[in-house]
């Protein structure tokens, strides 16, 4: 089930006038197409992905899910960056809880929580509390309470950003490895370039400030993907060449001149 | 291998503090009995450990205490169950925060104990108008830290619930209140002892029994002995009581990895 973003925008009333944050953005997501988002910092990428999951409603715009019956499933599940768990909850507890607010019994939503971290080689952190857990393991299990209530869509707000960059590499190929097996539309957004490339079908440029679509580059690296991959001469083509669309905003941003 | 030191190394350090304080009680008792201190004033030790005996025997201090004890408990509860409520849903609702808060900012700093008068004149001088003090006293440090509490939650723990399709009920049931939870318990540590002075300060003005009365009677007939015994049962008592809560924190707040002291 994809979904289409019409017209949206978002503005902010601030003190001294109006701050346009995202403006006329078109975006079509395929199902089971793994779209990438890059743009710089401050770009709108967080609001946009906020939207879509509709945590809140566009200024103007609107989000289309195409044919989503009503299977009992969520439209979308998100992971965040950071702090997405809850600190309160043992792992267990926090994987099920897309499930909790769906009414599923204690006894059941804890018994498919714990069959999910025994896949996943996270049995025995199931008792223990978030903040026990290293950052990357933090992200794999909010990715599995994301799987666990089986949405339709999956958005991603730079899952890894805060993993480092050795974590990162091992992050992204389980990811991919676990979106092989069930298949489902991904809006992924991130800062880094090459996240993108290596992850996306198609990987889709913002500008910043208002943000909107500059380019829409598909990604024609076959599946399934390795860290070999990375250097493959058309993934350097395509990453200079969004480089170069994005690095004079970022310059900007710094008040350093190239 | 050598032992890690810092495992296997017991804290002497409790025990240094233990034979300071004894050697102090040695000396004081040295000096009260050589007269070289005024005993009317610092009775020997040995003398305030009879007094302590002989109330203790008597039942003086078991009534006194559960006077004092059930008075701190029914005030506190009946200041700290509304202004929890009250804090988490101001901390949770703006809208209910921005009606509400005018109020509370008005009320607060009023000090607890210079409303007793106006208490005891609308209420009587009976028992209900000490509770009343006393659970005022504990209603706004509660009130005040469950509302930060929740304020001071990361607004994406409410996104996460949100996009999980929780209802407001289990918002509040399962973020609010688990989130908030290390701030309303400091807020409630804060609470228990405004609670306990203004429960020793409204005995002192008024009451029949009590810590307070016991430490009012023994200056009016100067029972120095018994002065003392009272200033120290009611400082064993502030002890055990924040010990308790300490425990208690530690028990309900497993998740968090602060020193157990911060909470």
């Amino acid at each position: 089930m994809g979904f289409q973003c019409k017209h949206i925008s978002q503005t902010y009333r601030l003190r001294r006038g109006e701050l346009v944050a995202l403006q006329d953005l078109n975006i079509s997501v395929n199902e089971q197409e793994f779209v990438c988002i890059v743009g710089p910092s401050g770009c709108g990428k967080t609001t946009l992905l906020k939207i879509i999951a509709g945590l809140f409603l566009p200024t103007t715009g609107q989000v289309v899910f195409t044919d989503a019956p009503e299977t009992g499933h969520p439209r979308s599940a998100m992971v965040f960056q950071d702090l997405g768990l809850f600190p309160w909850m043992s792992i267990r507890e926090n994987v099920a809880f897309g499930l909790e607010t769906r009414g599923v019994n204690r006894k059941q939503r804890l018994a498919t929580a714990d069959e999910l971290l025994e896949k996943a080689g996270l049995g025995e952190f199931k008792n223990s509390y978030p903040h026990q857990l290293s950052g990357g393991m933090r992200q794999r299990v909010a990715i599995l309470r994301a799987f666990l209530t089986d949405p339709q869509t999956l958005l991603m707000d730079e899952p890894f950003g805060s993993l480092d960059s050795q974590t990162r590499l091992v992050m992204q190929e389980e990811l991919l490895r676990i979106w092989k097996e069930h298949r489902k539309t991904v809006m992924y957004v991130t800062h880094d370039i090459e996240e993108a490339i290596y992850l996306g079908d198609r990987v889709l440029v913002m500008s910043g400030r208002p943000g909107s679509i500059q380019a829409d580059i598909p990604i024609n690296i076959p599946r399934p993907r390795q860290t070999a991959d990375r250097d493959r001469p058309e993934v350097e083509a395509i990453r200079w060449r969004i480089w170069k669309m994005i690095e004079s905003e970022v310059r900007q941003e710094l008040g350093v001149q190239s | 291998m050598k032992p890690s030191p810092n495992r296997l190394k017991l804290a002497w350090e409790p025990w240094i503090s233990v034979l300071i304080f004894i050697f102090f009680l040695i000396i004081w008792e040295w000096l009260a009995r050589s007269a070289r201190i005024t005993t009317l004033f610092f009775p020997a030790p040995s003398r305030i450990g009879a007094s302590f005996l002989h109330m203790l025997i008597t039942g003086k201090l078991a009534t006194n205490l559960t006077a004092s004890l059930g008075r701190l408990g029914l005030g506190f509860l009946l200041g700290a169950l509304p202004g929890l409520l009250l804090g988490l849903l101001m901390g949770w609702s703006p809208r209910f925060r921005a009606i509400m808060d005018p109020f509370i900012a008005a009320l607060h700093p009023i000090p607890k104990l210079a409303i007793f008068p106006l208490i005891m004149i609308i209420f009587g001088i009976g028992e209900l108008s000490k509770i009343l003090a006393i659970a005022i006293s504990a209603f706004f440090p509660v009130l005040i830290n469950s509302m930060t509490g929740v304020r001071e939650l990361n607004p994406v723990y409410f996104e996460v619930a949100r996009n999980y399709g929780a209802s407001r009920w289990k918002t509040f049931t399962r973020v609010v209140i688990p989130g908030s939870l290390p701030t309303v318990l400091s807020g409630i540590r804060i609470g228990v002892n405004t609670a306990m002075v203004i429960t020793i300060a409204v005995e002192l003005l008024s009451a029949q029994k009590g810590l307070g009365v016991l430490i009012w009677f023994a200056w009016m007939t100067f029972r120095i002995e018994e002065l003392y015994v009272s200033l120290f049962v009611t400082a064993v008592l502030g002890i055990v009581i924040n010990i308790l809560l300490h425990l208690i924190t530690r028990h309900l707040v497993p998740w968090s990895n602060r020193p157990a002291d911060e909470v």
